[in-house]
């Protein structure tokens, strides 16, 4: 078996009992590397420096091992571009809180993954640096805006990533591309060196082949950063320890099950989920707030945060001007600016607060009912190549199931739990829970992927 | 036509704190060693860059609001003021847009009480300079203008006031009197040459009797000192007088003060005027408040201005003009406190004391111990002793060889007691008590 396909906990027992080294991953993983990677354009840029690095951390609790980080974490040295040709030749003199903590705890920037420019987008297609393809199906996309860092686990080129999600960046492409995505609360994980999208849902995380390794690797970054003043002040659980629980009694809600176009993949979870109830859990079909209007909420939040975020590329600094902004940043720079006018920001912006306030309202009468709220992940499966670049509202629609709860800064979680074995696609289920309570998630996701036949690393041929 | 002034201030402090607004940058815009050193990713307004408010400014805020009489608000936020200018380098200034720390407060002046409208926090920009450099190593200069960080994120508070100023000197006045308050909080240097603390003016006019606000403002700005304020407000008063008299309206607009030639001159037009697009920053956090907190603030407020002169001139019986004169500054008073302390345990006159030192009787430093101090200006009291015999002789020839003078106090001009006294004093060559010999003059005339 080639190495470079071990999770991540495969990895660290195989390096603790010596079945073999670390030179012997990076191997595998630089072929791949090299057979792969111009074709699916995970990568911008790799760590050359990466296999040298590794061997001063073997004692460390991630060992040295390779992690793909999405190009939107600044790092050190290395360039991090957001993916936008404004950011093109940037290489920080700093390092993003979670990058530093990753570091300090042995794992190992393997290289920077492609993203939606700026992390505008669900499809890496408005990447100023080309499309990044779906491992599973090349004619198709990764979505996004974490689509490097999504593709990179499911191209077995990576052993764990990090992505980002503001909403549904870090849960849609794993959707897509049939990967564990783990979006802890907002405020669990810190902002700090992430280039900023929409300040007020932006939450960094896991994206990885199981859900076990997406708990290891939360572990080594979450928890307060005096750097971020939204960052939370209570100490993180170590997220391992909800695993491999029994789920007995939980109680479940299924939600977004009246939307009429979600019918035949909302059959299909259903069907999948039946063996949460074997497993003792209580699932019911539960009323959530219709989510159309969180689009319009996240879009007018959203783009208000963006045009004031992106302000700081002037064309003073770094070298290219605003010219250099794609055609996707421009609109959102436009929108948001239009929103925060005088005269406009009653009508669109207070609005939207207004209604992201209704969203938390509905989430606590939820939840005052129920453990965890699953919904499909994604309307669909992987679209195909082109499909995004003349649909500016495409993101949003890919991520209507999403938006609600990422406004509401709840922690999520994607699993795999349908593969179409004629496309070789994924279909993608969205756990969400309370605030702080990623524990959760954590126990159903881990029953659903360990009882279930659709996670590809457990269950491979 | 006679016309009013009617005109309000906003007036920018930078606070000292020991590190910056938003980051833990050092905080010593005029003490760096270099330009661009007291600098990091996030006042410098890079990718992923994000502030974290600095809690001791905004205590600080608070306390001056306290100080200036002023109503808390516990619930605030910081805001995004979105503009574009080479000096701001995220595109946006943090500030405070609807809910300033303070609101609602005043400082009396001696024609007036002057309202304060509210004070807010946020951060200073960065500091332009526009130079004259050979960039391209063609060997000729190149205008440029070079920037450097180490004030961007600097504190600054602004505190700005009603419509309630009546004249160019209460503006003076005002301005003052806030500055020594800000000084004796200890929170700001207020150094107004190196750009401390800056000053602008909202001036405008309306006909003597008319209550209702002119429908015109004009804002003059970046006032380096209260003298030029002053004469910026009095320049502008003639000057929108005539246009007034034209019946013409005078442009709403932006204007600056040349000291040289102690006008203003117009700088901006207010259609100009950007649309700041301000709303809550989400990188911060929204501020709540207890009233136990704010009281735990009221609690360092120091003895202000007018309370200590009202004090010492109460205590030690001074007249009004000392008291204010040794209050004026924290070290002065820090110097006079004690002293007057131990002059009253020596039962030494302290008005007496007060004016020897501020009419420069006695040669002293601020820095002197006030034992020291006592003992000078003991010394200049000392008296010699001269007895009886010796006075009166000599009071006895100083007359005789007076005259004149004898002649004119006795037609009823008191005047020249003095100068006989005088003569007598520089005869007897001694430091005797001056009262003593006048009593024995007045004696001796009658």
């Amino acid at each position: 078996m080639k190495l470079n396909t071990l999770t991540l906990k495969e990895s660290l027992d195989g390096l603790h009992k010596g079945d073999f080294s670390l030179d012997e991953i990076y191997r595998d993983l630089d072929q791949a590397y090299t057979e792969h990677n111009t074709k699916l354009n995970v990568y911008l840029s790799k760590n050359e420096h990466a296999l040298e690095q590794s061997r001063a951390k073997s004692t460390l609790p991630l060992k040295g091992l390779p992690i793909a980080v999405k190009d939107n974490f600044c790092t050190r040295d290395l360039p991090s571009t957001a993916s936008s040709a404004v950011l093109e030749g940037f290489r920080p003199q700093y390092e993003s809180t979670v990058t530093k903590r990753l570091q300090e705890q042995g794992g190992i920037v393997y290289g920077k993954t492609n993203l939606d420019a700026f992390a505008h987008g669900s499809s890496t297609e408005t990447s100023d640096f080309g499309p990044t393809l779906n491992p599973r199906n090349p004619e198709h996309l990764p979505g996004g805006s974490s689509g490097g860092s999504a593709a990179a686990i499911a191209g077995d080129l990576a052993i764990a990533s990090i992505g980002s999600e503001t909403a549904g960046s870090i849960r849609q492409p794993s959707a897509w591309c049939g990967t564990v995505g783990f979006k802890p609360s907002y405020g669990r994980a810190s902002r700090f060196g992430v280039a900023a999208m929409a300040s007020s849902t932006d939450s960094p995380g896991p994206i990885t082949k199981t859900v076990e390794d997406a708990c290891i690797l939360l572990n080594t970054f979450a928890g307060h950063d005096p750097l971020d003043g939204t960052s939370y002040s209570e100490k993180s659980p170590d997220f391992t320890q909800f695993l491999d629980q029994s789920i007995k009694g939980m109680k479940i809600g299924l939600i977004y099950q009246d939307i009429e176009e979600l019918a035949t993949n909302n059959a299909l979870l259903q069907k999948e989920l039946e063996i949460l109830r074997e497993l003792g859990a209580t699932i019911e079909v539960a009323q959530a707030m219709d989510p159309h209007p969180a689009i319009g909420v996240y879009t007018v939040v959203q783009r208000a945060e963006v045009s004031s975020n992106l302000a700081r590329y002037d064309g003073i600094r770094y070298g290219q001007d605003r010219s250099h902004f794609g055609a996707e940043a421009k609109r959102r720079i436009m929108l948001g600016t239009f929103t925060l006018t005088a005269g406009h920001a009653d009508k669109y912006y207070e609005t939207a607060q207004k209604v992201r306030t209704l969203y938390l309202e509905d989430y606590k009468r939820l939840f005052a009912n129920y453990d965890v709220l699953i919904s499909l992940t994604s309307p669909s499966y992987a679209k195909k190549v082109g499909v995004s670049a003349d649909a500016a509202m495409f993101g949003e629609l890919e991520d209507m199931l999403l938006e609600a709860s990422s406004v509401s800064g709840l922690p999520g979680i994607n699993v795999p739990f349908f593969r179409d074995p004629d496309t070789n696609l994924y279909l993608g289920a969205s756990l969400i829970a309370p605030m702080w309570q990623e524990g959760n998630i954590i126990k159903v996701a881990d029953a659903f992927e360990k009882n279930s036949k659709w996670n590809s690393w457990r269950n491979r041929n | 036509m006679s016309y009013e002034l009617v005109c309000g201030l906003e007036i920018h402090a930078e606070l000292k704190t020991k590190s910056k607004m938003f980051c833990g940058c050092k905080n010593d815009p005029f003490g760096a060693p270099a330009p661009n050193t007291h600098t990091c990713p996030v006042c410098l307004g890079m990718p992923g860059g994000l502030p974290v408010a600095n809690r001791q400014a905004i205590e600080w805020t608070i306390k001056l609001g306290l100080a200036l009489n002023c109503q808390i608000n516990l619930f605030s936020k910081f805001d995004r003021k979105n503009y574009f200018y080479p000096d701001l380098p995220k595109g946006y200034q943090i500030s405070q847009f609807d809910l300033p720390f303070c609101y609602d407060g005043y400082i009396d002046t001696s024609e007036g009480r002057v309202r304060i409208h509210r004070i807010h926090l946020e951060e200073d920009t960065a500091k332009l300079s526009h130079q004259e450099i050979d960039l391209d190593g063609d060997g000729k200069l190149d205008k440029a203008t070079l920037i450097d960080f180490n004030r961007s994120s600097v504190p600054l508070v602004e505190v700005v006031t009603e419509a309630d100023i009546k004249s160019a000197n209460q503006a003076k006045e005002y301005g003052q009197k806030l500055r020594q308050i800000m000084r004796y909080l200890e929170i700001a240097d207020c150094d107004m040459e190196k750009g401390g603390m800056r000053l602008e003016a909202n001036i405008s006019l309306r006909p003597v009797g008319q209550s209702t606000l002119p429908n015109y403002k004009v804002e003059c700005k970046n006032i380096n000192s209260f003298k030029f304020l002053e004469a910026a407000i009095g320049y502008e008063m003639e000057r929108q007088a005539v246009l007034l008299d034209q019946n013409q309206i005078p442009d709403q607009e932006t204007r600056g003060y040349n000291p040289t030639t102690g006008k203003t001159f117009a700088q901006r037009s207010k259609e100009d005027a950007a649309d700041y697009r301000y709303f809550p920053d989400p990188d911060l956090p929204p501020l709540r408040f207890t009233q136990e907190q704010i009281e735990a603030i009221r609690a360092t407020l120091p003895e202000l201005p007018d309370q200590k002169a009202s004090r010492l001139a109460k205590t030690y019986d001074l007249n009004q003009k000392s008291a204010i004169e040794i209050s004026a500054s924290l070290k002065k008073a820090r110097f006079y406190e004690p002293l007057l302390e131990l002059a009253q345990k020596n039962e030494l006159n302290p008005q007496k004391l007060v004016n020897a030192l501020l009419n420069k009787k006695i040669d002293f430093t601020l820095q002197d111990e006030p034992a020291q101090v006592l003992q000078m200006f003991k010394e200049m009291q000392s008296t010699d002793v001269v007895d009886d015999k010796e006075l009166s002789t000599i009071i006895t020839q100083v007359l005789a060889n007076n005259q004149d003078a004898v002649e004119k106090y006795k037609a009823g001009k008191t005047a020249v007691l003095g100068f006989l006294l005088g003569q007598i004093m520089k005869t007897l060559g001694k430091k005797v008590d001056v009262e003593q010999v006048r009593q024995e003059l007045i004696k001796t005339l009658n």
